[in-house]
């Protein structure tokens, strides 16, 4: 029965192909737009550590000593003195300490190339298994390089193809500022969405959180050899107070180093929440930091704590949908148009005997050919909105791209859509009197 | 032209009647707020800047040794001077729009840099020359004066040494709302204090800092010796000689000084990255609007094509007994507006919905009154134009279908 209604539909759509095409046209661009932007949200607020990120929590203390108006929440990043206590103590499966990256001079030892500003992330050991880091060439350095403020780095692939040619650099020299530091891996091209590790102070961006999405630096290097390579050279996230230039870091009234950490059950989860509260409260006690309030954020909640989706892309994805809306109705009236032009051949059908439903069946595959059909138009067309959108100066606009997933979202979606703009006319047509249309015949 | 027959035959096509009204309806409140967005961003983009945006190319120098800076700096400024066709060099700290700030709090009073509100300035530092290699516009009181240049160094807290200050118009009007500000002092922290010298057209800061196109603007300027955090530098030139300058310059550095990395960009170049977002983002709103309203036209042309096809025996009856073209074109445009006008009417309640919620979600500010008869206007015209087609071809029914049984 179904090819039946098939030939008839194909049939239907040719009689009158002007309509047909507004139709098709109709669905096409209300999916490509829809499609479009629910794509870019769709890499947009993924989980850039899937499986894992349940797993992977942000800690924050308030260490602000200075009373004065009321704190409801632990500021982004901790100073020196509260991220190292708490990593040193090692309570967690795994523990990482980050800095805000900041570009610094490089260049390769042994090469010709001029230097180059590359954006420089100082960080701990743990920070590559816990992340799941891709290694191309070598490894991570060990906890004992932690310590021992060894010169070592790890540098992204796409600076290896840029300083070594894509070559094995491991054992190579890089320097960065005036430090020699010795390559000790080549991480494989990796680009998580967002840069989970980076994203801080989404409260303050006013949505504005495109930044989010760049590439992961070029060099990571640990955390305690920065600290003499790069003395006076950080960036902060805050300050309670005027740090003076050439003030040593580890004593600066500001807060610069965030701390991740990884724990693999929820009584240890627990466990590390109470911890971080009983260094709040004793710290307070002591008198070095004023205020108690600590947060302990799995990673989906702490890129939702900051809004991590900009708010252009939400706003542009509710367009969309709405747009799609207005193609929905103007379908539904293209083909209640259609439907009740045919009413005297839906009269003859059912005066031999086709029941409603069957009346139903023929319109709705009707509708759902043109569906089809639109679908197809929609994906191409969505693929022109990706090729648009990738053309952008966003940070994320290399990200853009359709996966599988979202290839099978758009044909369901057109499907779905026009099943929908189809159900009135098919029920207005399946009630036609067969008598009535018959008489006039 | 009469409604009530109007009225009477769109009772009896309820559904498809309801079906244009909503479609009118949703792209009305659409059409309202993209154009609002559009406005909005268009307006944000033009945000004005009282520097010589067209003859300043910007070469920022990273990587400058600390220990030699002082005389580093002045040998690259003496570099760039020597380009032919270069009015003023100067470097200093930031440049507008380059998202990179020095900002810090600032009052009126000691006890003022304590409150929640007190203002965040964005802080410009400034070598000799600074202000005419910017292209400051000077309204009220005076530039530097070799003395300050030669006293101002980088001291605790990253603040000049010097004690003299230029403030843009709106931080004036922030700091002292309805008093001059020449002669006035500016707190910074608890110790440090700035005399008001000049009060200059208002200059952006590198980035919005959170707060909108109010504080865009809140910019101040202190002249400063060179040092290694002072590493922009501004060449100043005619527009026409601009794009070669900034290329000799670029190379000349790079001649210079092999262990520095040498960037150069024309200012232009700054503020069109600064808003490429908001660009496309104008562009995509342009691209919804038009599509939507084509969306929309095509919608209204398919189904008054279907009523007038539907309707060629009534239309040949009604010539028959006397009705001319124009009573056929006017009963179909008079429908179309009805339908239009219902359309509208509940479109502007949608939009001012819409606004409302956009106003809590996003930041977005309430819309003006006028954009909702505006679109009205817009969405009429649109319908008009739409139903013009098919209504000739009612119109063009000869009587004498009237006669023939269909």
């Amino acid at each position: 029965m179904f090819t039946y209604y098939l030939d008839l539909a194909v049939r239907s759509l040719r009689r009158n192909p002007v309509l047909t095409f507004l139709m098709v046209l109709a669905i096409a661009v209300g999916i490509g737009a829809a499609m479009t932007t629910l794509t870019v949200m769709h890499v947009l607020s993924g989980d850039p550590l899937p499986g894992k990120s349940a797993h992977v929590f942000y800690a924050q203390v308030d260490s602000d000593p200075t009373p004065g108006y009321k704190h409801t929440e632990p500021p982004d990043m901790m100073d020196y003195r509260s991220a190292t206590d708490l990593w040193s103590t090692h309570r967690a499966d795994r523990q990482a300490l980050v800095t805000v990256p900041k570009p610094l001079k490089i260049r390769a030892s042994d090469s010709s190339l001029p230097p180059l500003m590359e954006p420089v992330l100082f960080t701990t050991s743990d920070f590559f298994p816990m992340f799941d880091v891709p290694f191309e060439y070598g490894s991570g350095w060990t906890a004992a390089d932690d310590t021992d403020r060894a010169r070592v780095a790890v540098i992204s692939s796409d600076l290896n193809n840029r300083l070594f040619g894509g070559k094995d650099s491991v054992g190579k020299t890089l320097r960065v500022r005036n430090a020699d530091l010795r390559i000790v891996g080549v991480l494989k091209p990796w680009r998580p969405s967002p840069l989970f590790y980076d994203v801080r102070g989404g409260r303050f961006a006013n949505g504005d959180t495109a930044g989010y999405y760049g590439k992961p630096e070029g060099v990571f290097a640990p955390f305690f050899t920065g600290l003499d390579i790069n003395e006076g050279n950080f960036w902060w996230f805050n300050c309670w107070a005027m740090p003076k230039p050439g003030e040593r870091m580890v004593n600066a009234p500001c807060n610069w180093v965030g701390l991740w950490v990884q724990l693999d059950s929820p009584a240890k989860v627990a466990a590390y929440r109470t911890f971080l509260d009983h260094y709040a409260q004793q710290q307070k006690a002591l008198g070095r930091i004023g205020y108690t309030e600590t947060r302990l954020r799995d990673l989906m909640d702490w890129l939702a704590f900051n809004h991590f989706v900009p708010s252009d892309v939400k706003l542009q994805t509710w367009l969309a949908f709405a747009f799609l809306a207005i193609c929905l109705f103007n379908t539904v009236g293209l083909l209640l148009a259609k439907f009740m032009r045919r009413a005297g051949e839906i009269g003859i059908r059912r005066a031999l005997g086709a029941s409603r439903r069957a009346v139903v069946a023929q319109c709705l595959t009707e509708a759902g050919l043109i569906g089809l059909i639109g679908g197809l138009g929609g994906w191409l067309l969505t693929l022109v909105g990706l090729w648009l959108v990738r053309q952008q100066q966003t940070p994320y606009s290399g990200l853009v791209h359709m996966d599988v997933s979202m290839f099978i979202v758009t044909f369901v979606l057109a499907i779905v859509v026009s099943l929908i703009a189809g159900a009135l006319p098919a029920s207005r047509a399946s009630h036609v009197a067969p008598a009535l249309q018959i008489k006039t015949l | 032209m009469q409604i009530q027959p109007i009225l009477a035959a769109l009772r009896k096509h309820k559904i498809p009647a309801l079906l244009i009204v909503l479609e009118i309806a949703l792209a009305c409140a659409v059409l309202c707020n993209a154009v609002f967005m559009i406005g909005q961003r268009v307006s944000e983009i033009h945000i004005p800047n009282a520097i010589d945006e067209a003859g300043i190319s910007v070469i920022d120098v990273q990587g400058i040794d600390p220990k030699t800076a002082n005389a580093d700096i002045p040998r690259y400024l003496a570099t760039l001077r020597q380009i032919p066709g270069v009015a003023v060099v100067a470097a200093l700290n930031m440049m507008p729009l380059t998202n990179n700030s020095w900002n810090t709090n600032v009052a009126t009073s000691p006890a003022g840099i304590m409150a929640k509100d007190s203002p965040n300035v964005a802080e410009y530092l400034l070598t000799k020359g600074g202000p005419e290699a910017l292209g400051l516009r000077l309204l009220q009181g005076r530039f530097f004066n070799d003395d300050e240049y030669a006293d101002s160094k980088l001291g605790d807290s990253y603040l000049p040494t010097g004690h003299t200050v230029v403030v843009t118009r709106s931080l004036a009007k922030r700091l002292w709302p309805g008093q001059g500000a020449l002669g006035k002092q500016i707190w910074v922290g608890k110790s440090n204090t700035f005399t008001v010298v000049g009060v200059v057209a208002d200059v952006l800061r590198p980035d919005e800092n959170g707060g909108g196109a109010a504080r865009f603007h809140w910019s101040m300027f202190s002249p400063i010796n060179p040092h290694a955090s002072i590493q922009t530098f501004a060449v100043r030139s005619a527009p026409q000689d601009r794009d070669r300058v900034l290329r000799e310059g670029v190379h000349k550095l790079e001649a210079l000084a092999p262990n520095v990395v040498v960037k150069g960009k024309t200012f232009t170049d700054i503020r069109d990255k600064y808003f490429a977002n908001t660009r496309s983002m104008v562009w995509m709103l342009v691209l919804v609007c038009v599509v939507m309203l084509a969306v929309t036209a095509f919608g209204i042309v398919g189904l008054t094509s279907f009523w007038v096809g539907q309707r060629r025996r009534q239309i040949g009856i009604r010539r028959a007994v006397g009705a001319t073209r124009r009573h056929i074109l006017n009963y179909f445009q008079t429908e179309n507006f009805l339908l239009s006008t219902a359309g509208v009417v509940i479109g502007m309640l949608l939009a001012f919905g819409i606004n409302l919620y956009l106003m809590q979600h996003y930041q977005m500010t309430r819309m003006p009154w006028y954009y909702l008869p505006a679109s009205a206007v817009a969405l009429w015209v649109l319908g008009q134009l739409a139903v013009l087609g098919p209504a000739l071809r009612a119109a063009n029914v000869p009587p004498v279908v009237a006669t023939r049984s269909v």
